[in-house]
């Protein structure tokens, strides 16, 4: 029987990596992703892990490294956040449609100006179209379980495609949490050996990464649009495995009281926790509030989106990124276009809150849903609002 | 570039779109955008083979008679060829038409 054990995040993502048996781990250290990739080095340098661990010089070195090899059919892993994640995008849009799998844990920090190293989701929505599967843990647990799961869905025959897994930086990664590690013996046979459908070999040639001229790189981009939209039951039946192995189960989009509910907040990641004891504490005053938190972001689970807001009438969609001069945040945008002209579509209000780790507290929430009840009657000026801005 | 070889469909394509057989360049024409081309002057030509050696396209290739010919389906025009050639038996000269 496994045990739960008082854990930080960080490390227990990285004996997640190791229980994995991840064979490649090049990676560069940034805040707040640090003890994840510095845990696994130790762990790799005891021997405790046969695994080549490559500290290389950049995060687009680390990212450069992966892709080889990944080329190469080896089970890779990586690790970064902010900055380091965008100093990696030239790379990032690579594996994907060279349908290299990898999982890469993403520990979502402020992007800069001002320095930030604290918690928002702005690093992971400039990634938005690198074409990854992305999905998007709630607490310490789920990000060990999204690792796992990562691997799975990346290494199957159909999907073949990199896994970017969305852990908030501090928030979940620096804190202790009681966390059940499963036992090596379940996870091989949740994990089997990884087998590329192809890979680099001086024994049969093979050549990655050509030139995609115009006659060919619109089909090689539907191709690869295609397959991470296919990949969605793919994730769907990892998931169910991964239920029937350890015992706990993951579905692409949470709902949490929405039975009657007429108004929905949306979220993804930690805030959703606040987000339940807000709901509870408005629920406790007779009001009909519910959560539908994101799990899976990207292939955007559009079916079990719609089935999970049901007859709602309002939505307040919670954003921690702002697209400076955009209509609204990402996941607000995202929203409104899925369910535009849709007969019976709820009315959509876009929030922008918990920016550069700023706290989304109970009241914020009760503050969101208030005012996206109050719009649902008068219609707001701007089509987003920047929660708790203080203006004097 | 007019190569129908190239044009398939995005169900043909290959698997993130990898070249699963070494060495099809070959079957690829790809020296119709070039500009100029080399000129081989056979009188002062010595067989040396420095055009062969250099050339990065490969594009030159040995005949019968020990001279090496350039292939212009892959000549990309680039020159080096007329560069390196220690007869100056290469010279360069504008497509035409």
């Amino acid at each position: 029987m496994t045990k739960r054990v008082g854990m930080e995040v960080s490390i227990a993502v990285a004996e997640a990596a190791k229980l994995a048996r991840a064979e490649v781990i090049p990676a560069y250290p940034i805040t707040p992703q640090t003890h994840i990739v510095e845990h696994l080095s130790e762990i790799i340098a005891d021997g405790e892990l046969d695994a080549e661990f490559v500290p290389v010089e950049s995060e687009h070195a680390a990212m450069s490294c992966c892709v080889g090899a990944a080329a190469a059919g080896a089970r890779v892993f990586t690790s970064s956040s902010s900055q380091g994640l965008s100093l990696m995008s030239e790379i990032l849009y690579i594996p994907s449609t060279m349908r290299l799998p990898m999982v890469m844990a993403v520990v979502n920090r402020a992007l800069s100006a001002p320095i930030s190293i604290w918690n928002d989701h702005q690093d992971i929505m400039v990634q938005r179209d690198i074409g990854w599967i992305q999905t998007f843990a709630e607490n310490g647990q789920e990000a060990v379980d999204l690792t796992l799961h990562a691997f799975r869905v990346a290494e199957m025959k159909s999907v073949h495609l990199p896994v970017a897994v969305n852990l908030d930086g501090f928030i979940l990664s620096h804190v202790i949490e009681p966390i059940e590690l499963p036992d090596q013996e379940d996870v091989d046979k949740y994990l089997p050996r990884f087998k590329p459908r192809y890979k680099l070999d001086p024994r049969k040639p093979i050549s990655m990464g050509p030139v995609g001229i115009p006659e060919i790189y619109t089909e090689a981009k539907v191709a690869h649009d295609r397959a991470i939209k296919n990949s969605k039951k793919m994730i769907v039946k990892a998931w169910k495995e991964f239920a029937e192995i350890f015992g706990r189960e993951y579905h692409p989009i949470e709902s949490y009281r929405t039975e009657d509910a007429d108004l929905l907040l949306v979220t993804m990641g930690s805030i959703s926790e606040t987000a339940m004891t807000a709901v509870d504490a408005m629920r406790d005053r007779g009001e009909k509030v519910g959560l539908v938190r994101i799990r899976l972001w990207r292939p955007f689970p559009g079916l079990e989106f719609r089935k999970a807001i049901g007859k709602a009438k309002i939505l307040a969609v919670v954003d921690r990124c702002l697209p400076p001069g955009a209509v609204c945040g990402p996941v607000g945008a995202e929203i409104r276009s899925f369910l535009y002209k849709i007969p019976g579509a709820p009315k959509i209000f876009s929030f922008v809150a918990g920016l550069g780790g700023r706290d989304v507290t109970v009241e914020r929430f009760e503050e969101m849903v208030d005012k996206a009840r109050a719009y649902a009657k008068k219609r707001p000026r701007e089509l987003y609002e920047v929660i708790g801005v203080r203006e004097q | 570039m007019a190569n129908s070889d190239a044009i398939v469909s995005v169900k043909s394509l290959t698997f993130g779109c990898h070249i699963l057989e070494p060495g099809n360049a070959a079957n690829f024409r790809t020296g119709d955008w070039r500009s100029m081309r080399p000129i081989m002057d056979m009188e002062k030509c010595i067989k040396c083979g420095m055009c062969w050696i250099y050339c990065p396209e490969m594009a030159y290739n040995q005949n019968e008679e020990g001279f090496f010919i350039v292939d212009l389906e892959y000549c990309k025009g680039c020159g080096i060829c007329a560069h390196e050639c220690p007869k100056d038996a290469i010279t360069m000269v504008p497509e035409e038409g």
